[in-house]
């Protein structure tokens, strides 16, 4: 589903966020991208979403080289991705329901179809009755899963998710990692990014471990190795 | 099916929402492009009329010969022959002394002055209808007829009108300089207001971007309001020069009435309103696209 064969990403002024990035992400797959700040996990979201454009190497997301898209192809690739922002990007000129409304309206469903859609996800986030407010009045926490309703009511095949727990506190961050699992009963390939350790209890699913935009191996598959060069 | 219908609706829905999110702002840009426009558009009916005028007054040009008392009828016969050969003549009508007599008792109702006059004081006449030419060439035919044998005066009926009319083309490129000018202007405003709405609208157009919207979604609403706000324009222009018409009407009325004409102004045509209109819309689209163009970019990229 995704691919990512030797990507480097270099920002213009020599600073190298990706060094030679090499995974699949197979289709219904779930993993974890860990790795301090600054440690490229953004980058790699956005080269996902073709927000940013490799280097070098290449990003396959269903097969399609992400890195040479035509960007008047970008917005069909986006149409197909659900994404989670860190910092929300929510429109507070509108209500609730309205931000939900905005993928379809850019799809160009017709109204009542959307309707059911955007409710249908508000349920699903736990936002149903708060639909006709603006999103400034909701917390933190509900602001994380309307933005959560907005990235899934188009019906996405793949989900990323930067940083989704970032600001939360203990509880919202496992009820957001709970939505999360929901999609992957589901079906739906997810690439969520999280600084935030404590959410990794579950050993069955998958961590990608960046350090200075390099890919670290997996360590719970290392213990006897790592204590033997210790 | 479906999808493709409710498109458009959320265009116009867009851009009503972005025209009503600022009202005041919106209602003063329309007045502006409307005044703007109203201008040249104004000066173009006052222009219509007065040609409409000159038309009416002047009637077909024409120059009246005049022949010496003396002249005799082998002189006359001599300048027929002589005026139907001329190039520049398209026709000749005579008029004998004793018809122009008959027809001034007619048409004065002097009978009685006229009956008691001694001799007929009128002389005979050629009524020239010339092809038609410049000013110029109209002159230097009187002046070439004035010059015949036999010929008293040569009088150029309408020369006035030839004039007014000079004085109306040169008045014509005014407008048109204005028009030209006022155009640019309303293309700087329409430019503006986008860019204006460009920037408050930078959020909406960033996430837009971030969840699927194709270059198309986000600019046509932009050019739909420079379309838009161009028509409402083109209409408010309609209204002041309709309004500044009916105003105009009754003082002209009686002006008219002192000078014995049934003179009244003529409001746009059909086809001038239509003109108008698509030129206004047309305008209000071609700033949009520049402002869209010029500004859209910067957005997307950051």
């Amino acid at each position: 589903m995704i691919s990512f064969q030797q990507v480097c990403k270099r920002y213009p002024g020599g600073y190298e966020a990706l060094k030679s990035i090499s995974f699949n992400l197979k289709k219904g797959e779930m993993a974890f991208l860990t790795g301090h700040s600054g440690a490229g996990k953004s980058t790699l979201l956005k080269l996902i979403a073709a927000i940013e454009r490799p280097t070098s190497g290449i990003v396959l997301v269903n097969n399609q080289n992400v890195g040479v898209l035509k960007s008047a192809a970008i917005p069909y690739l986006r149409r197909h991705l659900g994404i989670i922002f860190q910092d929300h990007k929510l429109l507070f000129d509108r209500t609730v329901f309205d931000n939900v409304l905005l993928p379809l309206q850019i799809c160009g469903f017709d109204s009542r179809e959307s309707g059911k859609r955007v409710r249908a996800a508000l349920d699903k986030v736990g936002l149903l009755k708060q639909e006709k407010i603006n999103p400034i009045a909701l917390s933190g926490g509900e602001q994380q899963r309307l933005c959560i309703a907005r990235a899934i009511v188009n019906r996405p095949s793949i989900l990323l998710a930067d940083e989704p727990t970032g600001n939360l506190d203990a509880e919202y961050a496992q009820e957001i990692m709970k939505i999360f699992d929901s999609f992957h009963q589901v079906g739906v390939t997810l690439l969520i990014s999280t600084h935030d350790t404590s959410v990794l209890h579950d050993p069955k699913i998958r961590v990608i471990a960046l350090k200075h935009g390099e890919i670290q191996p997996p360590q719970y598959d290392l213990p006897p190795a790592s204590s033997g060069q210790a | 099916m479906m999808r493709t219908l409710t498109q458009p609706l959320i265009i116009l829905w867009t851009a009503l929402r972005r025209i009503f999110a600022s009202p005041l702002a919106g209602l003063l840009n329309i007045l502006v492009i409307g005044i703007a426009l109203s201008l040249p558009a104004g000066m173009y009916v006052l222009l219509q009329n007065a040609q409409g005028l000159v038309a009416q007054l002047s009637g077909p040009q024409q120059i009246s010969l005049f022949l010496a008392l003396d002249a005799s009828q082998e002189d006359i016969a001599q300048l027929r022959t002589q005026l139907s050969r001329h190039p520049a003549i398209a026709s000749v009508k005579f008029v004998s002394r004793n018809d122009a007599l008959e027809e001034l008792k007619q048409s004065s109702g002097l009978d009685d002055v006229i009956a008691g006059l001694e001799s007929n004081p009128l002389p005979d006449a050629f009524v020239i209808v010339p092809k038609p030419g410049s000013a110029k060439s109209l002159d230097e035919l009187r002046t070439a007829l004035q010059n015949m044998p036999k010929v008293e005066q040569a009088q150029h009926d309408s020369a006035w009108a030839y004039k007014l009319d000079a004085l109306l083309s040169f008045a014509r490129v005014a407008v048109f300089i204005l028009s030209g000018l006022l155009s640019l202007a309303l293309i700087a405003i329409t430019f503006n207001t986008i860019r204006l709405q460009i920037l408050t609208q930078r959020d909406e157009i960033q996430v837009a971007k971030l969840i699927g919207a194709s270059n198309g979604f986000i600019r046509r609403p932009f050019l739909f309001f420079g379309a838009l706000q161009g028509l409402l324009g083109g209409i408010t222009a309609l209204l002041i020069i309709s309004t500044s018409l009916l105003l105009l009407q009754p003082p002209l009325a009686t002006l008219s009435r002192l000078y014995a004409s049934n003179f009244s102004l003529q409001p746009l045509s059909l086809g001038d309103v239509l003109s108008l209109l698509l030129f206004s819309v047309y305008l209000g689209l071609l700033g949009a696209w520049l402002s869209v163009s010029r500004h859209l970019s910067h957005v997307e990229s950051h």
